[in-house]
């Protein structure tokens, strides 16, 4: 299969691992393990039954009859907002919580943008008994509150990230340093298809339930197993690779990504890297990011905290150079009607960053008889601040 | 021959190398340094390209990475400067730098153009050791230039030989595992890598970083190994004091009491 990456983490020309021997014999021991662990049936039992008992999965498989009566085709949402903790971010750190103790570690570290994947980080470290800390930009920490507290309530300890941008990359460089710092004992919860090999692949393997639900869900309902479509919304690209991930070698499904444009891909306040980012090396791995002719990583710009990340998964950047995927951009006030649009259509206030995806709906052009799959990948409880200012700018 | 080389031929021992980052604390600091730290009898130089997302660094070098990139500091003005200057340094100075920015720059362009200005040698931490001798070593050794790889305590034995196989001109020990401007003295676990390394074997002479900060960790350095990296505490005395001259004595007082 084209999209699982060679051996040493190459998706084509995007992914390897770019790191300084500091972080060697980390990534090393992940990478000397990952496949062994998570293939045991031993693994495998306990993390699916986590999935469905604690997680709540399999998420439904919405048919958004509303919604679907606007666009004019059929539109199904995979509810990832349903999981517990309010995004598909848990079914990863499940996944990658499990391997750490087997691999003997007790300190788990994480970033996080929106809060989403601290929070699910946070949640599953006190479900094991492991001590979390989660680094988060200073900006996020002010723009994401309610998820911080949650962190706090659940026993993590949460560091703000205060050098450059003060979002996700400096929280991910601030996770890095510490991981550097405490090489024994820690494992890095890395929340999205980012990352050193085989931080890209393993994530997407455990976010892969997403499209193997999806297959069995869809039979039931169109007796089929494909859609006309999937789309998701991508900042490092972990919900989408999930959503794309077993229909990435069927040709006749369109993977649409959406990325978040912010202000406008020409406005200088983006974070739409594919739209806008060229070849290089980003935390740890080769693939596009927005930057300076001099190499010098752009800040980017999103109102939506999950989706505020200069570099894009090697993955998505493959499938993006090899035409086996497509990404639209989608701006700020796009992503905030569209929000609006979906709470009133359907009663479901989805996340900023899943905003961005439904957006795409009434941008393109379907067909009646489309199969639409949307992955609704976060609830908007988070985004409330964003979206009442909106809102009550409206009223007056 | 090239003056990395020729320096270990010449003095086995005690070496000092002093780390800075180009473009702090002024976009034309560059000469100033480098004259004063070679009239002060620093053996060599690295000087850091900045890049904006340093992530082995600690806060007082990504603090001056940072200001040296606000400062307008960019690969293009460092050559340009370091082409001014050709000839007038006689130490070897050896770029250290993050693979992003080189690798935007083109990596026989950036072999090339180092050569050029005389610079001997060039870390590029991240840059994998597969990639490098699958595909840029040729422009290395075409340009006389040598790498410098890293090695810290969790690296085994067999990759340290590796890295030695591949490396020319010396070793970089990381002294402990951790990011740059720790300033804790050495312990006993430090020592005995120090020691294994040495038992080894190495072609390579092998120079301690990271840590490196006053005497004692210095003398520790220089007993175990060929000689010490100085950077952050450098950077720390430039940042301390607007003048260079008086920047490079604080920090040589606070390393040696005396030169």
């Amino acid at each position: 299969m084209n999209f699982q990456p060679d051996e040493n983490g190459y998706y084509g020309n995007f992914g390897g691992a770019y790191i300084p021997e500091m972080l060697y014999h980390n990534v090393t021991e992940l990478k000397n393990n990952y496949l062994n662990i998570i293939e045991s049936e031993d693994f495998k039992k306990e993390f699916e039954s986590l999935l469905h008992d604690y997680a709540g999965r399999p998420t439904p498989l919405f048919y958004a009859k509303n919604l679907s009566k606007e666009v004019g085709a059929k539109v199904y949402l995979k509810r990832e907002d349903l999981c517990h903790t309010g995004a598909h971010k848990v079914n990863n750190v499940i996944g990658q919580i499990l391997l750490a103790k087997r691999l003997g570690k007790q300190r788990i570290i994480a970033e996080t943008g929106a809060g989403q994947h601290g929070v699910a980080t946070a949640t599953i470290c006190a479900l094991m008994g492991l001590e979390c800390t989660v680094f988060m930009g200073s900006k996020d920490i002010q723009r994401q509150q309610p998820n911080v507290l949650r962190m706090k309530m659940l026993g993590a300890k949460v560091v703000p990230a205060t050098s450059g941008s003060q979002t996700l990359k400096d929280a991910t460089n601030e996770a890095i340093r510490y991981w550097i710092n405490n090489p024994n004992d820690t494992h890095y919860v890395i929340g999205s298809t980012i990352g050193p090999h085989p931080y890209p692949d393993m994530v997407a393997r455990f976010q892969s339930v997403i499209s193997f639900e999806i297959k069995k869900q869809l039979k039931q309902k169109e007796n089929r197993e494909t859609p006309d479509y999937i789309i998701a919304c991508v900042g490092g690209g972990s919900n989408a690779a999930g959503a794309f991930y077993h229909y990435i070698d069927e040709p006749n499904v369109k993977l649409i990504g959406v990325e978040a444009a912010g202000k406008g891909i020409s406005s200088g306040k983006t974070a739409a890297t594919i739209a806008i980012g060229t070849e290089g090396v980003i935390h740890g791995c080769k693939s596009l990011l927005m930057q300076t002719k001099d190499g010098q990583v752009l800040e980017a710009h999103s109102i939506s905290a999950g989706l505020d990340y200069p570099g894009i998964g090697p993955l998505h950047a493959h499938l993006h150079q090899k035409g086996l995927a497509k990404y639209i951009p989608i701006t700020d006030d796009e992503a905030i009607e569209a929000a609006h649009r979906l709470s009133k259509l359907e009663g479901i206030i989805p996340a900023l960053e899943s905003a961005h995806a439904i957006a795409i709906l009434s941008m393109m052009k379907f067909k009646e008889s489309d199969i639409i799959i949307v992955n609704l990948s976060g609830r908007g409880d988070k985004d409330m601040e964003v979206y009442s200012e909106k809102f009550n700018n409206k009223e007056n | 021959m090239n003056k990395i080389t020729l320096l270990f031929q010449t003095k086995k021992n005690n070496i000092l190398s002093i780390f800075f980052t180009a473009g702090y604390p002024t976009t034309d600091s560059t000469a100033t340094i480098l004259k004063s730290l070679e009239e002060n009898g620093v053996d060599m130089v690295e000087i850091g390209i900045p890049y904006s997302d340093p992530l082995a660094d600690g806060t007082t070098i990504q603090q001056s990475s940072s200001s040296a990139i606000k400062n307008g500091m960019t690969l293009d003005l460092l050559f340009t400067q370091l082409d001014e200057l050709k000839g007038n340094i006689k130490i070897p100075l050896i770029l250290m730098g993050y693979y992003n920015p080189v690798m935007q720059y083109g990596i026989e362009k950036f072999c090339n153009k180092a050569a050029s200005v005389g610079i001997s040698g060039v870390i590029l931490p991240d840059l994998p050791i597969i990639e490098y001798t699958s595909k840029y070593q040729k422009y290395f050794e075409g340009s006389n230039l040598s790498i410098i790889y890293l090695i810290t305590p969790q690296t085994p034995d067999e990759r340290i030989r590796l890295i030695d196989s591949v490396s020319n001109g010396f070793i970089y020990a990381v002294s402990s595992s951790s990011t740059t401007g720790k300033s804790n003295d050495f312990d006993d676990s430090q020592i005995e890598y120090l020691k294994k390394i040495n038992s080894l074997g190495l072609k390579n002479p092998i120079i301690v970083g990271f840590g490196i900060h006053n005497k004692t960790t210095l003398n520790t350095a220089w007993q175990y190994a060929n000689g010490a990296i100085v950077g952050s505490a450098y950077i720390n005395q430039l940042t301390k004091h607007n003048d260079i001259e008086v920047a490079t004595h604080k920090l040589l007082m606070q390393l040696k009491e005396q030169i």
